[in-house]
């Protein structure tokens, strides 16, 4: 029999370990993706002709970023990479990839999708406002690139990315005027016996935290969001700051000439979608997830999924989750694999799922917020869709799920097709029909996956 | 749209079994003339190909002796914020077909010609004029039919304020209600659903598209019958300049493909090949390879279509006769039965007409529109007779 070709979908903790471990086993995997070298999100690298080193960009996480990276150095003879590649159909059992405007089919009997994830938002008056990120955006503008949104950024939201973001801020000499954190200290209390599981972590968060403080940036917690505020000017569409309300209900003025906001991340799903896998509510994070066993096999056949896109665990469980998962798919191919790595793998992997239950208990995603948010409040800014008109679909005329409010105004229609906004769009009818999260559904997923060059070459069977 | 009550037993005039576009607007017509309606959709109202077609308002290029039921269609269009108190985006800009061998030149000017004594005025505009008039148009260009109180609405939104208005109307417009069984007594038509709902009526209208076949067959008068997936998508927003929605005039299949740029900006195109349909599962089955297919000849009517990003592609479930024509009109064996499905994916511009012409037979056994063509009886096999 001819070797089977694997599919590894992302270039990331989860899918480098993944190539890895199917490269050991002799196949030459086909490793697509997305950026332009590899390392995913949280190890992505800076352009060739800069020169920080790793302990600058990637801090305490230097070693396990340039394992990462020397370990992908390595495969690159035995794998056939394909960066600024982006999967974007299943036509089939061929997966549909564009590359500079070059379509290709790729037939497969495996795939391992390691798609990551994005950070999850909650919209708030204002947050469409140039100089406004998401805190995954903000980190990225300053590990890639070297730049800051800003001389006097306001970190917002929730989850230990928030800390995190706000500290390597204050380290590039940028420090930021607050951190609003949505999640109260008795909640985090709360997430405590599930971050305890892995200690490392949980000292470095509180660290982040001390050295903000020491350096005197206020941090809040419990407050509510109220609106980002533009300049006076009305010329001048910049952020001015921030208002919001504390824990007891204050409302309070920060001033800022940017806005880093997320709470927490949310999973990329759409090609697990697209490839008919079966989803479930998962209610801990409040969204619709790819089934999975514990090794990553979905309910479709051959299609297995690896690291945050799987649900959020963060990007060492993410290198132990591509090593079990590509375990598992040899496995399946009838390829012979050493039970005591899969079991050594599975049992490294469930501190890390305690770890996820205290990080979704200590830092929720504010769900709650959703329903108090002003009509006019934009939501889908792809379509520039508001609050007030999703509550016009989940009322007059009638949506019982997203998908049909979709396709009476719009939510989620646009060039993100809802990965921004459709969790909290499908709060905000939830909450308008009063009826569980679960049953306003989530939005179907459609090719491409992202925006597709309408001048394509390539294929033309 | 599923009303406070579901009365789980009710008569009326009529029952109309399928809440696509026709259906509801049958629903609203009926209404208008005092027939008392319950209207059954197994899902949601307009979901199907009804909310997922292009949203071509159509007449040139139409099969000639369907003109009168189109026209009328065209007027009711026309009226319909008033009309049915909902806006469905309904743009009277144009429609354009576009033909780039002489032999395609030559059909548009013949059609041109013939669909004049059906009241149908078009203006040909050859070679270098085509791109004079439609500067967005290729150079390419052989010759351009223009059709200038044609356009285009919003599929999304027509079926469910049709059911909406309906609903509005009086009639009772029950969602979620899956036929399951229709009989016959002397006098009524008797339908369950699945959730043991039974409804009764002396008048029955099938319009439940592609699933529709199964139905006639049952009251004898099956046909050849194909569900197919025409394939759409969009584009990114850019500045709205495209008025007119354009048609590519071929006879090749690959090749027909349309577009329309909406007033947000995006332009929606389709056509080309179709994919295939579960049935069952009540799922398209969308090829992305068929956006790729669409790509080229997108691009040779449109050349700046080239610096466009799709951003979304989908399908729908539409059901396809042999001879390309609906099947609409009396059944040819039941008397109170009435049919309205299968129109082969060029039902959307219909549907209004198809509503109240409906609404003539169902209220008084006629209609002045000539619908001979579309009856179920000309695929009567003689030994099923």
């Amino acid at each position: 029999m001819d070797k089977p070709v694997v599919i590894v979908v992302g270039a990331g903790p989860a899918g480098t370990r993944a190539a890895q471990t199917l490269a050991q086993a002799g196949l030459r995997p086909v490793v697509l993706d997305e950026n332009r070298l590899q390392g995913g999100q949280i190890y992505r690298r800076q352009p060739e002709n800069f020169s920080r080193p790793a302990s600058k960009l990637y801090g305490a996480s230097a070693r396990s970023a340039t394992a990462l990276h020397t370990a992908f150095e390595a495969l690159l003879p035995h794998i056939d990479y394909r960066p600024e590649t982006l999967a974007w159909g299943i036509s089939s059992n061929q997966l549909l990839t564009e590359h500079h405007q070059h379509v290709e089919t790729l037939p497969f009997d495996a795939m391992i999708i390691a798609a990551g994830a994005t950070d999850r938002i909650m919209p708030c008056p204002g947050w469409t406002l140039p100089g406004v990120f998401t805190l995954g955006g903000a980190q990225i503008a300053l590990k890639a690139q070297a730049c800051t949104i800003g001389a006097a950024p306001i970190f917002m939201g929730t989850g230990p990315l928030l800390y995190l973001v706000a500290w390597q801020y204050l380290r590039a000499g940028v420090k930021p005027r607050a951190v609003l954190d949505t999640s109260s200290f008795k909640t985090r209390m709360k997430g405590l016996s599930g971050l305890r599981h892995r200690p490392a972590i949980l000292a470095q968060g509180i660290r982040y935290m001390a050295d903000l403080l020491r350096t005197g940036v206020p941090l809040h917690a419990g407050i509510t969001p109220v609106r980002v505020e533009k300049q006076e000017n009305d010329t001048d569409l910049r952020v001015r700051g921030v208002t919001w309300r504390t824990a007891r209900g204050q409302l309070r003025h920060t001033e800022g000439d940017a806005v880093g906001i997320g709470y927490g991340l949310r999973s990329e799903t759409q090609l697990a979608d697209l490839l008919k896998c079966d989803f479930a509510f998962d209610a801990l994070s409040r969204q619709w997830l790819p089934v999975t066993d514990e090794d990553g096999a979905t309910s479709q056949k051959g299609i297995y999924l690896a690291g945050d896109g799987a649900g959020i665990r963060g990007a060492d469980a993410a290198e132990s989750a591509g090593e079990l998962a590509a375990l598992r798919c040899l496995a399946d191919l009838g390829r012979p694999v050493a039970q005591k790595e899969v079991e050594c793998l599975r049992d490294a992997l469930k501190p890390m799922n305690a770890f996820r239950h205290g990080l979704e208990t200590g830092f929720p995603w504010p769900w709650k917020n959703a329903a108090d948010l002003p009509d006019e409040t934009v939501i889908c800014r792809c379509e520039n869709v508001t609050a007030g008109d999703i509550r016009r679909a989940a009322g007059p005329l009638d949506a019982p799920e997203v998908n049909r409010a979709k396709a009476f105004v719009r939510v989620g229609m646009g060039r993100c097709q809802g990965r921004m906004c459709g969790l909290a769009g499908t709060e905000i009818l939830a909450a308008a029909r009063n009826i569980p999260i679960e049953e306003a559904g989530r939005i179907r997923s459609a090719a491409p996956v992202k925006p597709l060059p309408a001048k394509i070459r390539g294929i033309m069977t | 749209m599923s009303q406070p009550v579901t009365p789980t037993t009710a008569r009326a005039d009529v029952i109309i079994v399928g809440g696509g576009l026709m259906g509801a607007a049958t629903a609203f017509f009926s209404r208008q003339r005092g027939l008392s309606v319950i209207l059954l959709e197994r899902d949601l109202v307009g979901q199907y190909a009804s909310g997922t077609n292009f949203g071509n308002v159509r007449r040139q290029g139409r099969f000639l002796p369907q003109l009168p039921l189109a026209n009328r269609s065209r007027v009711i269009w026309g009226r319909l914020p008033e009309l049915i108190g909902e806006d469905v985006e309904f743009l009277p800009s144009g429609h354009v077909r576009v033909a780039f061998k002489q032999q395609d030149s030559a059909r548009l000017e013949q059609y041109a010609q013939d669909c004049k004594p059906y009241g149908l005025e078009l203006e040909l505009y050859s070679g270098r004029k085509a791109v004079e008039r439609f500067p967005m148009l290729s150079p390419d260009v052989d010759c351009a039919s223009f059709s200038p109180l044609d356009g285009h609405a919003n599929p999304r939104l027509a079926a469910p304020a049709f059911g909406r208005a309906a609903r509005r109307a009086g009639a009772t417009v029950l969602e979620g209600a899956e036929v399951t069984n229709i009989t016959r007594t002397s006098e009524d038509f008797v339908v369950e659903t699945a959730k043991s709902q039974r409804f009764t009526a002396p008048l029955l209208q099938i319009s439940s598209g592609a699933w529709a076949q199964k139905m006639a067959a049952a009251f004898g008068e099956n046909l050849p019958f194909t569900p197919k997936a025409p394939q759409m998508g969009v584009t990114e927003p850019v500045p709205y300049r495209i008025q007119p929605v354009i048609g590519y005039a071929s006879w090749v299949e690959e090749e027909g493909v349309y577009l329309r740029q909406v007033k947000r900006g995006n332009i929606i195109f389709g056509g080309g090949q179709r994919g295939t349909v579960d049935l069952v599962a009540k799922r398209a089955r969308l090829d992305p390879l068929n956006t790729v297919r669409q790509m080229p000849h997108l691009e040779r009517i449109l050349p700046d279509f080239a610096r466009l990003r799709v951003i979304r592609t989908w399908a729908g479930i539409e059901g396809y006769t042999e001879d390309d024509l609906p099947v609409m009109g009396p059944s040819a064996r039941i008397p109170g039965l009435y049919y309205a499905f299968g129109f082969c994916g060029h039902g959307f511009q219909l549907g209004p007409g198809v509503g109240a012409t409906m609404a003539d037979l169902l209220a008084t056994g006629q209609t002045e529109i000539p619908l001979a063509p579309f009856s179920i009886a000309r695929f009567a096999q003689p030994s099923a007779q």
